[in-house]
């Protein structure tokens, strides 16, 4: 291990010796981050936070070898009064209040990334659209957007990744005193597409944030969402659904970080796996620390194994730093779409399609009923029903 | 008026090493406005009965035909359909062990099934009523319906649950597996009257399979069979089950035996 300080950190980490991002972390508080790529090593594949990853399928977004020279395209539709659309650079001071990055791809992605678009959300604006489309097949790209609220905002947003090639990319979400944000975040790739993305959500005081993930397409999709509450009184709600596909890999690494007083969180992520070499990763990480008192929190991970041959990994994690808490809690529970589950509504007259359909709809049914928009809503449902059918069901 | 005709069947489970025999021959014709019930031993092949004529994929036929006509003259060959077709086609069993299906709710998948054994997603105002008045006849609390199917459930809410797909579903025939096991003195009085409700709402045939006399105290048969190695190996009327009462099994063990040896010869 070398002693070179590592230059570009957060402030709470000045001072740290290069070399530690490659100690897995025994403690997630202890996590190492970074805005300089080399102050991560190149993963190969037995590190803690990339042990479940194909790294060969990564088009080269974790070692550097992906040129980083295509463009996603990033699209604002319905930016009516109160939002504010801008591209900065990465040196505007703004850029950074999500969080830092917490892996080479996300480091990369920081420097990589032509420019910043911030979109910042003020009153109680439109539903906001948002598009991220793919580089296109065989090339790999770098983006960068935020999404940040003034005091006692409250608004809705609907960010979409459409399209192929490879993206790496940082969301941040920064909450201002006394907003509300509903942010719901498809990925709706096409086969070839790899998408490594971080998101860092920052709450401010008094704060409501819903994010709902719908991951469907893409060859392999990881996405890292990390919260952070700046302030008391800060409540979010985490929920995701993911439909891996024959071949598909779907992950999910999620990180709350509980360092102040009152506030709330709440995880919900269900998936579903169909075909052979189906996967999907589910690393939930919630830290209670010392001072976060009055903390609730409850995180819960479900999936639902629909084939043979498709694996689910779920690994929930709750470290509690202190006693005075209102409420904390996990699970997990993967379960499987049994012959007997077919035979018995098969022997009701329902058809093996329909019956398969059924069980599907009823188990994502909790998480699409959150959707804030019925025509998102119904677009969503559809987007479900054509994974069912691509697969045969 | 509708036919289930079983004829000579005989079928075999997997097991280590290769297939057991398990039915050696069944005969048994049930017709509409007929009740059967089988009884036997445990172990003795009722339920795998039950199941095969279902279409659980568990089983595999060896030898023999059931058809079923559902009142139109017309003989269906029920071993070529699919689980699914059979019910469509008027087939209903009443599984001893109704599976739990999780994230589907019990709401959704009476309708689910309605709409497919009916051609048709039935009105909705006339179904929740409908289900309503079914769910009231069997002292089912109305919560049910958003519970998910049969989860959580207790051993006499899955039965009455049974029950009440029975009754919306209204099959040519059914089949009630142990319907009455696990059941109070209360629950079985219910679930006895839904299945006689069903008797008399048409032309309607029933098989009870079941292991003990009891329930043929609320459910009077046309015929009792007594089910032993696989086959039937007596037939008559209410008053046989009265016998078996009194008696037992025991009489009927070395025909069982025979008819295990004669089976691997």
């Amino acid at each position: 291990m070398t002693s070179a300080e590592v230059a570009g950190l957060a402030l709470e980490l000045k001072g740290a010796k290069e070399g530690q991002g490659e100690v897995p972390a025994a403690s997630a508080g202890e996590r190492f981050t970074s805005y300089d790529v080399d102050a991560f090593e190149v993963p190969g594949g037995r590190e803690e936070n990339w042990r479940f990853t194909p790294l060969r399928r990564l088009r080269g977004l974790h070692d550097g070898s992906a040129p980083l020279s295509g463009v996603a395209v990033v699209e604002i539709a319905g930016a009516g009064e109160g939002v504010t659309v801008e591209r900065a650079t990465r040196d505007d001071a703004r850029v950074g209040e999500g969080g830092v990055p917490a892996d080479r791809v996300a480091a990369q992605a920081w420097s990589a990334a032509p420019d910043v678009t911030i979109v910042t959300l003020d009153g109680d604006p439109a539903p906001l659209d948002i598009t991220v489309t793919g580089p296109g097949a065989g090339a790999a790209a770098a983006a960068h957007l935020q999404v940040r609220t003034r005091p006692n905002a409250s608004a809705t947003v609907v960010l979409t990744h459409l399209g192929s090639g490879a993206l790496a990319d940082n969301l941040e979400v920064v909450l201002a005193d006394g907003s509300r944000l509903t942010l719901v975040v498809t990925d709706e790739w096409l086969d070839d597409a790899v998408h490594v993305g971080a998101q860092h959500l920052s709450l401010g005081r008094d704060t409501t944030l819903k994010v709902i993930s719908v991951a469907l397409g893409g060859d392999l999709v990881r996405i890292s969402p990390t919260v952070t509450f700046r302030g008391p009184g800060g409540d979010v709600e985490l929920v995701g659904l993911g439909y891996a596909d024959a071949g598909q890999h779907l992950e999910q690494r999620l990180l709350v970080d509980h360092a102040v007083p009152n506030c709330r969180s709440n995880v919900l992520y269900k998936n579903a796996l169909q075909g052979d070499g189906a996967h999907t990763v589910w690393i939930g990480d919630v830290l209670i620390r010392a001072a976060a008192e009055n903390t609730e929190t409850f995180e819960f991970n479900r999936n639902l194994v629909l084939t043979e041959r498709a694996r689910a990994d779920s690994v929930p994690n709750l470290e509690i730093e202190t006693g005075e808490i209102t409420g904390a809690g996990h699970a997990s529970a993967t379960g499987r779409f049994d012959d007997e589950q077919l035979f018995y509504l098969q022997s009701r007259g329902i058809p093996e399609d329909v019956a398969r359909r059924l069980v599907v709809r009823g188990f994502f049914g909790e998480i699409l009923s959150r959707l804030p928009l019925p025509e998102l809503r119904e677009r969503l449902e559809a987007a479900i029903e054509a994974e069912l059918a691509v697969t045969g069901a | 008026m509708s036919t289930l005709e079983i004829s000579d069947l005989h079928v075999e489970v997997a097991v280590d090493g290769g297939a057991k025999e398990i039915l050696r021959g069944v005969d048994l014709t049930i017709r509409a406005g007929e009740t059967h019930a089988i009884m036997g031993p445990n172990g003795s092949g009722k339920s795998t009965l039950a199941y095969a004529i279902a279409g659980h994929p568990k089983y595999t036929i060896t030898r023999g035909t059931v058809t079923l006509d559902a009142g139109d003259g017309i003989k269906q060959d029920v071993l070529a359909m699919t689980v699914d077709e059979r019910a469509r086609a008027g087939l209903f069993l009443a599984m001893q062990y109704p599976v739990e299906v999780p994230g589907v709710s019990t709401a959704n998948f009476l309708r689910s099934a309605a709409t497919a054994v009916r051609g048709e997603a039935p009105k909705l105002r006339t179904w929740v009523k409908e289900v309503k008045q079914a769910m009231s006849d069997l002292d089912i609390d109305p919560d049910f319906a958003d519970r998910n199917v049969n989860e959580g459930f207790s051993g006499g809410e899955k039965k009455r649950h049974e029950v009440l797909q029975l009754a919306l579903l209204k099959p040519k025939i059914a089949i009630l597996d142990e319907t009455d096991s696990g059941l109070d003195v209360d629950a079985l009085r219910v679930v006895s009257e839904g299945v006689n409700r069903f008797k008399e709402s048409g032309d309607v045939g029933v098989l009870l399979i079941t292991h003990y006399t009891r329930i043929l105290n609320h459910i009077t048969p046309d015929v009792v069979h007594v089910f032993a190695g696989g086959r039937v190996v007596e037939s008559g009327g209410p008053e046989l089950a009265d016998e078996l009462e009194a008696e037992g099994y025991v009489k009927y063990a070395g025909v069982a035996d025979a008819a295990a040896a004669s089976a691997t010869v």
